[in-house]
């Protein structure tokens, strides 16, 4: 047990600290790189994303202990309604002005209609099939990314009207998405998936990974948490569809493929299910990777299976294993070790 | 003496096997009770069909006069029944306290939003469950190992954490499977301290199905004995060691 103890608020005053440096850190690399900067922040950008993707994906996969295969449908959803949502604001015509603080409460709405619509598909599909016991959410989820991505390209057709703009592609969204609403996203959105693992309501939802029966034998209501689970992180993989519909300002169904749940899969494999710290670093280093390492890009399919073959025979737990990262903690032990060299622990105690 | 547990013609069949049937059981508040029998006997199906995981072909069970009929596993813990399992079903992953304050989720009231907002009903209710548990793992001399991960602990400890867990979800009616399973003498006499313990510090009726005869015949003051899924015997252990359908069928295999 560790001696030193460092209270609530300054750890969170440690943490707001080191988001704030990292975020001038990030600002000076991209401004100081002249014309690359651009290339970097763009980079950057998509790290965002990815982050809040694999760690969204990492709280069914990795805290709840099932396999969705659909990530990328909750993300389409995601991207599309919040996109078609700022189409109808004057937030094209703000941003051309320059005031890009007055697009703030429509970006706002976007991500929280973004949220609330992913959700919504997510407790369509969740309810049906997390009720039932065994594999059955794998091929819901699967079935359902398909399906979203097959809607999208069909649908206006189908009403008569152009909506999506089908496999053509929505174009000219207000581009929204700059790198601090992306860093401020990210940071939010980690946090919330701290808070709530934190809670009673992550504790269920770990203990059900653990042991599905047990949990049910101390009264938690199974069904229930799995279904806020999976609709909690359908709702985060649909804002970080609307920050890059937001990104990119153009949308095309195919983006959305089954091949992109498998890359975010990946992402939260390799860094170990169940540890926010390891999505997070798979996240930074297979986006930063391939980009940095362009002319390989064609072969990044191959590079990922081979890291996958790799970990599964070395590390078959994921980098991180279900190591979960918290600065008060590791600097409680590096005060403890400083404090009391590297003596036991009963030393320490008596 | 009010009867906490009553079981009445309980049966259950699977697959044209009956394997428990007209059982009848009674377990009062204060008292430690034994379900025993050789392997296969349907002791563990019992506690499936008391937990609600088996659905009985026929039969009544209640709890406190109250009857549990229809009621699935989760509303059963609510209602106050808890279990330890033969085989140890711990959250590995979780922390020993986490384990613990996991049971109390139902009875803490702050919803996701609190929780995420971290507003003062997350703090006061967190804060009140940690120090339950904490006050918990201290009756059972476990509260040195709160912050060790669960699945780290030594056997004994691992299954001492099952029933705090248990305890956790203040039960009216404890099941106990096999603790002493796996136990060497001593812990096996620790685990009988434990368990006269808990019977007098939390005034519960206490089930527990046991091989280990020196621990049933120590502690449990009425004893049923079942057999082929029949229950051959019930009594205290005095009656049920002289009972020669009870040697023949049981206690006698073992002087084979
Ligand atoms: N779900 C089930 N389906 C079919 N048969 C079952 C089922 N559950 C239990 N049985 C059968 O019921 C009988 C009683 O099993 P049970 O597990 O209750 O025995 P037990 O008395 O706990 O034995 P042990 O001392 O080995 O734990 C066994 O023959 C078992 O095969
Ligand atoms: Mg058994």
């Amino acid at each position: 047990m560790r001696k030193t103890r460092i209270s609530t608020p300054i750890r969170y005053l440690i943490n707001t600290a080191l988001i704030v440096v990292l975020w001038v850190l990030l600002t000076v690399v991209i401004s100081a790189s002249g014309l690359k900067g651009e290339y970097y922040r763009g980079i950057m950008i998509t790290i965002g994303i990815n982050i809040i993707l694999a760690t969204s994906l990492n709280i069914v996969c990795g805290y709840l202990g099932q396999l969705p295969l659909g990530h990328a449908g909750f993300m389409a959803v995601g991207a599309y309604s919040g996109a078609i949502f700022m189409k109808s604001t004057p937030a094209a015509a703000l941003l051309r002005a320059g005031n890009s603080a007055a697009v703030i409460p429509y970006l706002i709405i976007a991500v929280v209609i973004a949220a609330v619509v992913a959700g919504l598909f997510g407790l369509l599909i969740g309810i049906p099939a997390l009720r039932l016991k065994g594999d059955y959410l794998a091929i819901i989820t699967l079935g359902f990314g398909e399906i979203i991505r097959v809607v999208l390209t069909n649908i206006d057709s189908v009403l008569g009207f152009k909506v999506t703009y089908g496999a053509s592609g929505l174009a000219r969204i207000p581009k929204f998405t700059n790198f601090n609403v992306m860093y401020v996203f990210t940071v939010l959105i980690l946090f919330l998936i701290h808070v709530f693992m934190k809670s009673r309501h992550g504790r269920a939802v770990l203990s059900i990974r653990d042991n599905e029966i047990a949990s049910e034998s101390v009264g938690i209501n199974t069904t229930f948490y799995k279904t806020l689970a999976f609709v909690f992180s359908a709702m985060l993989a649909g804002v970080a569809g609307c920050l890059y519909a937001g990104y990119l300002g153009s949308l095309y169904p195919s983006t959305f493929k089954f091949m992109k749940s498998i890359e975010i899969l990946v992402m939260v494999v390799l860094g170990g299910m169940g540890s926010m710290l390891g999505s997070i670093i798979s996240a930074v280093v297979l986006t930063a990777l391939p980009e940095l390492l362009r002319s390989f890009s064609d072969y990044r399919m191959v590079v990922y299976s081979l890291a996958l073959v790799l970990m599964m025979l070395f590390r078959p737990k994921g980098l991180m294993g279900t190591y979960d990262f918290s600065m008060g903690d590791t600097l409680e032990r590096i005060i403890d070790r400083i404090r009391f060299g590297g003596k036991s622990r009963k030393e320490v105690q008596g | 003496m009010s009867n906490v547990l009553k079981c009445e013609h309980l049966r259950v069949v699977f697959g044209g096997l009956a394997a428990v049937s007209d059982f009848n059981i009674e377990v009062n508040e204060n008292e430690i009770a034994g379900l025993i029998g050789p392997n296969g006997a349907g002791k563990t199906t019992v506690f499936n069909l008391l937990t609600g995981v088996y659905v009985p072909t026929s039969g009544v069970i209640t709890l406190c006069d109250k009857d549990l009929a229809g009621m699935s596993t989760i509303a059963r813990s609510h209602a106050g029944i808890a279990r330890t399992f033969q085989n140890i079903r711990l959250f590995k992953d979780m922390s020993v306290l986490d384990n613990v304050t996991n049971s109390f989720n139902t009875k803490m009231k702050y919803s996701v939003l609190e929780a995420m907002l971290r507003l003062p009903r997350y703090w006061k209710e967190e804060k009140e469950a940690r120090k339950k548990a904490l006050d918990l793992l201290h009756v059972f001399n476990m509260e040195d190992l709160a912050y060790e991960n669960a699945g780290n602990l030594p056997y004994g400890s691992q299954r001492r954490l099952e029933i705090i867990r248990a305890l956790a979800t203040n039960p009216k009616l404890l099941l106990l499977d096999e603790p002493a399973a796996g136990m060497n003498p001593a812990e096996t006499e620790n685990l009988m301290e434990t368990i006269g313990k808990i019977r007098d510090r939390f005034h519960i009726a206490i089930l527990l199905i046991e091989h280990d005869m020196s621990l049933v015949m120590g502690i449990c003051e009425r004893i049923t004995v079942l057999n082929f899924g029949q229950v051959i015997a019930q009594g205290t252990p005095e009656q049920i060691q002289k009972d020669p359908v009870v040697i023949e069928a049981y206690l006698g295999k073992q002087r084979d």
